[in-house]
């Protein structure tokens, strides 16, 4: 009885679990990438015990990869050591971790899993309970197979009616932003349900379970149904449903009626209708990251870059989110798109996302981007300025030059 | 006498450790680059001891540890703040940062006006002026108790944190 959140830990935990609660439990995996992973092995040997299980525990090289500083090289060295050191064989450089702990078949439906990265909310769109951690939280999970919770509260949030063409997911996610701030779910899980998800793909609820975090949510569930089941295959997948819920508090959104939303500097709850800021010059345009640099949105991007040709004034990278991703996108044609149209396309990874690598941006630019992040700094320069957007606004306004509504072009 | 360093709202961990600057384990490194960019001389001026006070949601953003590590290599003995994003809450108690909520205290205070901190009590003592700050729960407060989250599980196991739930 109860959320999903208190389905989860009352099946796992194989007793009634309710909001409120602290509890110890038991975790199905534990990530950590190129930044978080060197603090979390410095604090697991200051445990000074034998790590829980070597198969359970991933390594991603995606914040800064290929290494760009001599530092950088440094701290991928000291996962890899301790990748040897303990056996740990899931270690990738392959795309974002986010991505990766989907892809490579660790997400299962009533699952629990931690992320040293705070986006670890995205694998909540399979109905996995998943929570970002700092290093140290992580440490002891790697020593243990544990850590706990207190488990949370939960806001509902209902997606009503379909989405209108040319509105995405990222859309919906801005506008709930917008709606209840950025600290409106702080120590809340949130569950997304409604028909605007029930349509939507597995890639497209991946979208709203990475923003939840972005309000401060702890995680950000959708309900496994047919469209999970077609993506993990039906033995993996569980009936999982909130029985007789009680939640903190339920929101309705009018998924008809929305147009895109731009979440402007420096707040990601800064969000504004398009049209309140369409014409702003850009200096970059970033398509990629763990909110929308999946096939479905390079897909959108390719459609508009067709036969067009990127803004001379504006720098476009595009960063697939893995390589299941790139090639795909390369068998698809689309790879060849972006490079005819001008824009840059980089490796798998974070890329641009956290101004350590490639498209920094210096003093005074202006970038528009997919990703979820548009703190001042995030991308470089504290005098930098990000917009985040969808990805067909990204596409549009890439071409133009400045900010730009989609829908007027085919 | 220490004193207090007021920030606003929303102070991320891209601002209070760029992440260009976070490609390091070396707490004094990350010391040295505490809001390096927001706040440039922020490293250069802060004395031991002294004290953050935040807005709402203080260390919202990246779950980087190497935030509330450069906050407290900086030399800065507590953050007060209005409310704290989750993770940042979370890693800073489990590193031994002591963060304090406190709503009262913050539009009556000006940067640099002295302070003192009773961490045990939540009790706050700015040029007279007394305030109260929340008491962490009982997880909280045990790792504070036994210094970070590495101490108390290294000598009390999983069954300190079972024991208070
Ligand atoms: S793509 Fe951006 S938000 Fe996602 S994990 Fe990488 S740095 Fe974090």
């Amino acid at each position: 009885m109860g959320t999903l959140t208190e389905e989860i830990f009352t099946r796992r935990l194989g007793r009634e679990v309710h909001a409120g609660e602290i509890v110890v439990a038991p975790v199905d995996y534990a990530m950590a990438h190129d930044v978080t992973g060197p603090l979390a092995i410095e604090a697991f040997r200051k445990l000074g015990v034998p790590l829980w299980d070597p198969q359970r525990v991933i390594m991603v090289f995606d914040h800064i990869l290929p290494a760009n500083t001599v530092a950088s090289a440094g701290l991928h060295k000291v996962v890899r050591d301790f990748a040897d050191e303990f056996g740990v064989t899931h270690v990738f450089q392959e795309g974002i971790c986010h991505q990766l702990m989907v892809e490579k078949g660790f997400i299962r439906p009533g699952g629990i899993v931690v992320g040293a990265d705070s986006h670890s909310t995205t694998y909540g769109a399979l109905g996995c309970f998943s929570a970002g951690f700092g290093s140290t939280d992580i440490a002891v999970t790697f020593a243990t197979g544990k850590t706990w919770f207190r488990v949370p509260e939960t806001i509902r949030i209902n997606l009503r009616g379909a989405l209108p063409p040319g509105i995405f997911p990222k859309d919906l996610a801005l506008k709930v932003i917008r709606m209840l701030g950025a600290e409106g779910a702080n120590y809340l899980a949130v569950e997304w349900g409604g028909e605007a998800v029930e349509a939507m793909s597995v890639d497209e609820r991946l979208t709203l379970a990475n923003l939840t975090v972005d309000f401060g949510g702890k995680a950000g569930l959708c309900e496994p149904d047919e469209h999970t089941r077609a993506y993990l295959g039906e033995a993996e997948v569980y009936d999982l449903h909130p029985i007789a819920p009680v939640y903190r508090s339920l929101i309705e959104v009018d998924a008809q009626t929305l147009e895109p939303q731009i979440a402007c500097p420096p707040a990601i709850d800064n969000v504004q209708d398009l049209s309140a800021v369409a014409g702003t010059e850009l200096d970059e345009v970033f398509v990629g990251s763990c909110a929308n640099g999946r096939i479905e949105d390079l897909a959108i991007v390719a459609g508009y870059f067709k036969g067009r040709q990127v803004s001379p004034r504006t720098r476009t990278i595009v960063v697939p989110a893995s390589k299941q991703i790139y090639m795909e996108a390369l068998a698809r044609g689309y790879i060849q798109t972006f490079m005819e149209a001008g824009a840059l396309v980089m490796n798998a990874g974070c890329g641009p996302c956290l101004g350590r690598q490639h498209g920094v941006l210096g003093p005074g630019e202006r970038a528009l981007s997919t990703s979820n992040r548009n703190y001042a700094g995030r991308m470089g320069s504290a005098q930098a300025e990000i917009y985040l957007a969808n990805p067909a606004v990204a596409a549009a306004s890439a071409l133009a030059g400045v900010i730009t509504d989609p829908r007027g072009l085919n | 006498m220490a004193r207090l360093f007021k920030f606003g709202d929303a102070i991320s961990t891209d601002a209070i450790i760029p992440g260009c600057y976070n490609v390091t384990t070396d707490a004094a490194a990350l010391g040295k680059a505490c809001f390096i960019e927001a706040r440039p001389d922020f490293a250069g001026t802060v004395q031991q001891g002294d004290v953050i006070i935040g807005g709402r949601n203080f260390g919202c953003g990246s779950s980087r540890e190497h935030a509330p590590m450069a906050i407290k290599a900086a030399g800065i003995q507590a953050v007060v703040a209005r409310s704290f994003a989750r993770i940042f809450y979370r890693n800073a108690i489990n590193i031994g940062l002591p963060v304090i909520q406190c709503d009262a205290i913050y539009d009556a205070v000006e940067d640099g006006d002295p302070i003192s901190i009773d961490i045990h009590s939540g009790g706050i003592d700015v040029d007279g002026k007394m305030f109260q700050g929340e008491t962490p729960g009982p997880v909280a407060a045990a790792i504070m108790e036994a210094g970070t989250l590495i101490d108390l599980i290294k000598t009390r196991g999983w069954a300190a944190i079972e024991e208070v739930s």
